[in-house]
């Protein structure tokens, strides 16, 4: 890891203000992606400032219909949050499943959404519920804010401060993990709400995706049955040691039915 | 430019000056000379350092040291007696043969003692799942969930 200047910052307005005066600087959130990184020198920052000393970015609330989670909240307390559980539990199911324990202690949901690894669980929950992603500055619809393979809408320097989950009727999650990494090799989120159905996969293409013929089919009747028929084209999605195209395309459908019938809590 | 880092380490005040980049595995190691927690990939993926940061395992090769500020650390040299005897947990391990070449064994013992803080009694399946961060190349993991569960036991 080559050397960088370190700053603790206190507030969002002091991060912000640290990170601007810098040449090159990174957020560190958990680190647990960042600092990986920074040891193959895949990122060499000029400077980090270190969001874990600011309390406003932590924990988690329902305000009215919105389930809002600050960025700097792990992926453990999102799993063991009664708020959580009552609200989504197919989020909180979902954060129980990434990575290893060790991983998830230090691991955030903001950290996961700005690195949008196209294999991640995160982005395809706020693909999935239609969340907002809420910077400093703005609000991002979560249709507009991944765009591409490890690439969001997010300007340099601007920072999550919290993910704005509209609370569904029901949802489900349902992953194939990758043995080894845990990392989705295929996962798929489903909810119904009054909005309508959506339907958001991760793992299986470059960044995350939804399928509208799936939410068309759940739409009319929301029951794995009614996806039989559907089939997901392989032509934009991922080959790799891990799996083919074909594979991935098939496991969309697997996946899916199975988040329908946890979302229905068969 | 050295930085000054101030923690709690096994429960006494320790500080150093360090590089930003030193990671929480060197600080323990070089800087501490806690050698206990081992540095088995140095990519997030074996476990072999977990510690607990403030009450939770980690992975202390994935966490900057500067991390550590103001926090409290506790390595498998922390849950040592004084008098030098063993741990309930690693005499466990001891009975019932849960270690070979014992390299994983530090962060095996730390990630148990994890899952008991949350949930004294689990079942042979929850420990297998959540031994999913730590890896034995030895032992096969069976007699590992067995000594968890013995240490468990032993524990109340
Ligand atoms: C062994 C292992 C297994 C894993 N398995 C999984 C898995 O199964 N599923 C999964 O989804 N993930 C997995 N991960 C990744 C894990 O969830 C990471 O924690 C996550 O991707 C990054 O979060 P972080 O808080 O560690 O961010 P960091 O590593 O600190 O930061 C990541 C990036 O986001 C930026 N950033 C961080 N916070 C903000 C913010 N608030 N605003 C703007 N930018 C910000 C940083 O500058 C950096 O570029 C795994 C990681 C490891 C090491
Ligand atoms: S050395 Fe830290 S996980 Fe392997
Ligand atoms: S006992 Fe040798 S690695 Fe586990």
């Amino acid at each position: 890891m080559y050397e960088f200047e370190y700053h603790r910052a206190k507030s969002v307005d002091e991060a912000t203000s640290q990170l601007s005066g810098a040449d090159d600087g990174r957020f560190l959130a958990g680190g647990q992606t960042l600092l990986a990184a920074m040891k193959l020198r895949l990122a060499a920052p000029s400077d980090i400032v270190d969001l874990g000393g600011i309390a406003e970015l932590r924990g988690i609330r329902v305000d009215g219909g919105n389930l809002v989670v600050g960025a700097m909240t792990t992926h453990n307390e999102v799993a063991a949050s009664k708020d959580v559980a009552k609200a989504i539990p197919a989020l909180a199911h979902l954060a129980s499943d990434i990575g290893d324990r060790m991983v998830r202690n230090m691991g955030t949901i903001g950290g996961s959404v700005a690195n949008n690894d196209p294999a991640a669980d995160y982005p395809a929950a706020l693909l999935g519920l239609g969340a907002t992603v809420v910077t400093r500055d703005r609000r991002i619809p979560a249709d507009d804010f991944f765009t591409g393979m490890y690439e969001t809408a997010l300007q340099p320097g601007e920072l999550i401060t919290a993910i704005s989950f509209p609370i569904p009727k029901r949802a489900g999650y349902a992953k194939f993990p990758n043995p080894a990494s845990r990392y989705a090799l295929v996962g798929v989120f489903v909810s119904e709400s009054g909005s309508g159905v959506r339907v958001a996969v991760t793992g299986a293409g470059p960044s995350v995706f939804r399928v509208p013929d799936m939410e068309a089919a759940l739409k009319s009747s929301f029951s794995p049955e009614s996806l039989a028929k559907v089939t997901v084209p392989a032509d934009d999605l991922n080959t790799d040691m891990h799996a083919s195209a074909a594979y991935r395309a098939h496991l969309v459908g697997v996946m899916a039915k199975r988040a329908v019938t946890q979302a229905l809590g068969k | 430019m050295p930085v000054k880092l101030s923690l709690q380490v096994n429960g006494k005040a320790a500080s150093a000056q360090i590089e930003p980049r030193m990671l929480l595995l060197d600080l323990l190691r070089e800087e501490l000379r806690l050698t206990g927690a081992h540095q088995g990939c140095d990519t997030a993926q074996c476990g072999a350092c977990t510690v607990h940061l403030n009450g939770k395992a980690v992975k202390s090769c994935n966490v900057l040291a500067l991390q550590a500020q103001g926090g409290e650390v506790v390595t498998i040299e922390g849950i040592t007696p004084a008098d030098g005897s063993l741990h309930p947990m690693q005499a466990a391990f001891r009975d019932h043969h849960g270690l070979q070449c014992g390299f994983c064994t530090p962060g095996m013992v730390m990630s148990a003692l994890d899952l008991l803080n949350r949930n004294p009694h689990p079942t042979r399946d929850q420990i297998r799942e959540e031994l999913d961060g730590n890896l034995c190349r030895c032992t096969g993991y069976h007699n590992i969930v067995s000594a968890i569960e013995a240490g468990a036991k032993a524990m109340g």
